[in-house]
């Protein structure tokens, strides 16, 4: 590095975060023309009319200001009523909850609140980009827990008390998860609860899918006996209510650990944005029948994708839950990178490579289906010609020099 | 009226949300062949779910003369009938597109499509005013739509301005 290298002003551990793989990849795509993704890993939909005219109605009426460094409390107070109803959690409005600037924030305030230098955090893999990246910016220590396809990505117990190690402090689990569409069932939450105890972990639980949940029930883990004390409950309307741009989400803690995520938003983030906060509080509200509605198409547009992989001869579990599929590709004799590569190049479909999600998430791409029936339909179509024509071949190997220069 | 099968109601609510799919793309979609939705359709139609396949149309723009006027109209009941016999009546009218039984300061809303001012009014004098048991009617001109059966009308375009790819 030389003297005039702007790179020399970088700290150390910013300096050694990779890129995110989706960043490559969203070079790539968007370097190219007609293109269907699946790669988008948000909602279609537009946000609720009622949402945003409750928005427009906000900044009519002169609410431009800050507000208190934890949200409104009309925000909490509708918060903790429905996370006790939807999730049965009781959380007290006054000091107990924070809204923030999405669950991304919520994520980083709770990992710094509670992270020491050298603190190991255990974390699900493949899981959503952002969690180790945030746990190294904490001055954290990443620790990936293996989900796998034969146990539909759910989280085993067996698989966390694998991959503890002393020195563990947090456990960051994601259901249902995106990418995998994985969810637990309630006796394999009760048993990592129980190890969480013994092991003395504070649990993050990140449950922004759970609205998404098409077959059987969403536990929280946060519900299980002895676990509300020891857990950070993370949400949000991003999803469900399809409001990624608005940047508005939540936690929810006992008030000790609030308090303390508070002192890391009050100086950093201040509040979250008025109109947001008041834009959710009318998806509290009112939301419900929207919430629904969307919930129909994905889970219809979920059997069309997961039906056409099957056809195409691709294996992919169904995933109960969430708007991604997690097909195997590993038949194809090609890795992640180079399957979406030459998907993207040869047919122009999008879909992301597993690995951009984690180092177990090799042999797989993730396909988002939060996208309209025509564009699924022919994206499914090129998918199978892709495949047959690989198998046609016969070449496991690619010659493709795009491949290698992105699996770098 | 017959209970909705399972396979009906997949259809039905694929049909409801408005998309323009043609049959074999809705056979995809449900994992059907083309004939059951074939049949589904043939059945939903028979059972007098599904009334018709009228596009809807812009009713500001394309032909410029088409004029709807919205009658209120006031009727005397008859005794065992109601208003069913009256209501019916006035439905069959190729002009009227639509008529329905309301509750509040008059009985039935007509809805009545013509060419001109001077076609729905003769319609209304005529025609409708005439009819035995009829006691009132107020017509109303529609001037504007700004939706028409759940589509929006001349709007800012919502922009789909997602990124190709995101996390
Ligand atoms: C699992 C998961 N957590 C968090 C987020 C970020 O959500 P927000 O928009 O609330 O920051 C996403 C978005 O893709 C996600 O998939």
């Amino acid at each position: 590095m030389s003297e005039e290298d702007p790179n020399r002003f970088i700290a150390d551990h910013v300096i050694g975060l990779p890129r995110s793989g989706i960043r490559d990849f969203f070079e790539l795509v968007s370097a190219m023309k007609d293109v269907i993704s699946l790669g988008i890993g948000e909602p279609d939909f537009t946000t609720p009319w009622h949402i945003r005219e409750a928005a427009i109605y906000s900044l009519e009426k002169g609410r431009t200001h800050y507000t208190s460094n934890l949200g409104t409390i009309e925000l909490r107070r509708e918060i903790c009523r429905y996370v006790d109803e939807q999730f049965g959690i009781g959380y007290d409005p006054k000091s107990e909850t924070i809204v923030t600037v999405g669950v991304s924030e919520a994520m980083d305030i709770a990992l710094r609140a509670i992270i020491n230098p050298g603190d190991k955090v255990l974390y699900q893999d493949p899981c959503f980009v952002s969690y180790h990246p945030t746990v190294t910016l904490a001055h954290g220590i990443g620790i990936a827990i293996k989900t796998e396809a034969a146990s539909a990505f759910t989280i085993k117990a067996d698989a966390v008390k694998e991959a503890w190690e002393p020195g563990c402090k947090a456990l960051i689990i994601n259901l249902p998860c995106n990418p995998t569409g994985g969810v637990a069932e309630r006796a394999e939450l009760e048993e990592i609860a129980r190890f969480a105890i013994e092991k003395d972990l504070i649990v993050i639980s990140d449950e922004i899918y759970a609205e998404l949940t098409y077959e059987g029930e969403h536990v929280s883990i946060a519900s299980l006996p002895g676990m509300r004390k020891r857990t950070i409950f993370l949400h949000g309307w991003s999803k469900a209510w399809a409001m990624t741009g608005w940047r508005i989400g939540y936690a929810c803690a006992p008030a000790e650990l609030t308090e303390a995520m508070m002192k890391v938003h009050q100086y950093s983030m201040m509040c979250a944005s008025i109109i947001a906060q008041d834009a959710a509080l009318e998806a509290m509200k009112n939301g419900a029948d929207a919430v629904q509605k969307m919930k129909v198409q994905y889970k219809r547009r979920r059997d069309l994708v997961i039906r056409r992989f099957h056809e195409i001869g691709l294996v992919c579990h169904k995933p109960q839950a969430t708007f991604y599929a997690f097909p195997n590709i590993e038949s194809t004799g090609l890795t992640s990178t180079e399957f979406a590569t030459r998907l993207l190049e040869e047919e122009k479909v999008a879909m992301v490579p597993g690995t951009a999600f984690g180092k177990y998430g090799e042999g797989f791409v993730r396909c988002s289906f939060a996208t309209g029936y025509d564009d699924l339909i022919e994206a499914c179509n090129r998918i199978e010609r892709f495949v047959k024509s690989l198998d046609a071949s016969g070449s496991k190997i690619s010659e493709n020099a795009e491949v290698t220069r992105l699996s770098n | 009226m017959r209970i909705f099968s399972a396979i009906m109601n997949e259809v039905f609510k694929l049909l409801a949300e408005g998309e323009r799919l043609n049959e074999s793309q809705m056979a995809e979609i449900l994992g059907l062949s083309e004939k059951d939705v074939d049949a589904q359709l043939a059945a939903l139609q028979e059972e007098g779910l599904l009334l018709g396949w009228i596009p809807v149309l812009n009713p500001s723009t394309g032909s410029d003369n088409i004029v709807r006027g919205v009658i209120e109209v006031k009727v005397t009941p008859e005794r065992g009938g109601g208003f069913n016999r009256l209501a019916q009546r006035i439905a069959r009218f190729d002009e009227v597109e639509s008529c329905y039984l309301m509750s509040g300061a008059y009985d039935l809303l007509v809805v009545v499509k013509q060419s001109s001012l001077h076609k729905v009014a003769s319609f209304v004098s005529e025609r409708l005013s005439t009819i035995e048991g009829i006691v009132s009617t107020a017509t109303h001109f529609m001037l504007r739509a700004y939706k028409e059966q759940g589509y929006l009308i001349e709007q800012v375009e919502e922009e789909k301005d997602r990124l190709d790819v995101t996390p």
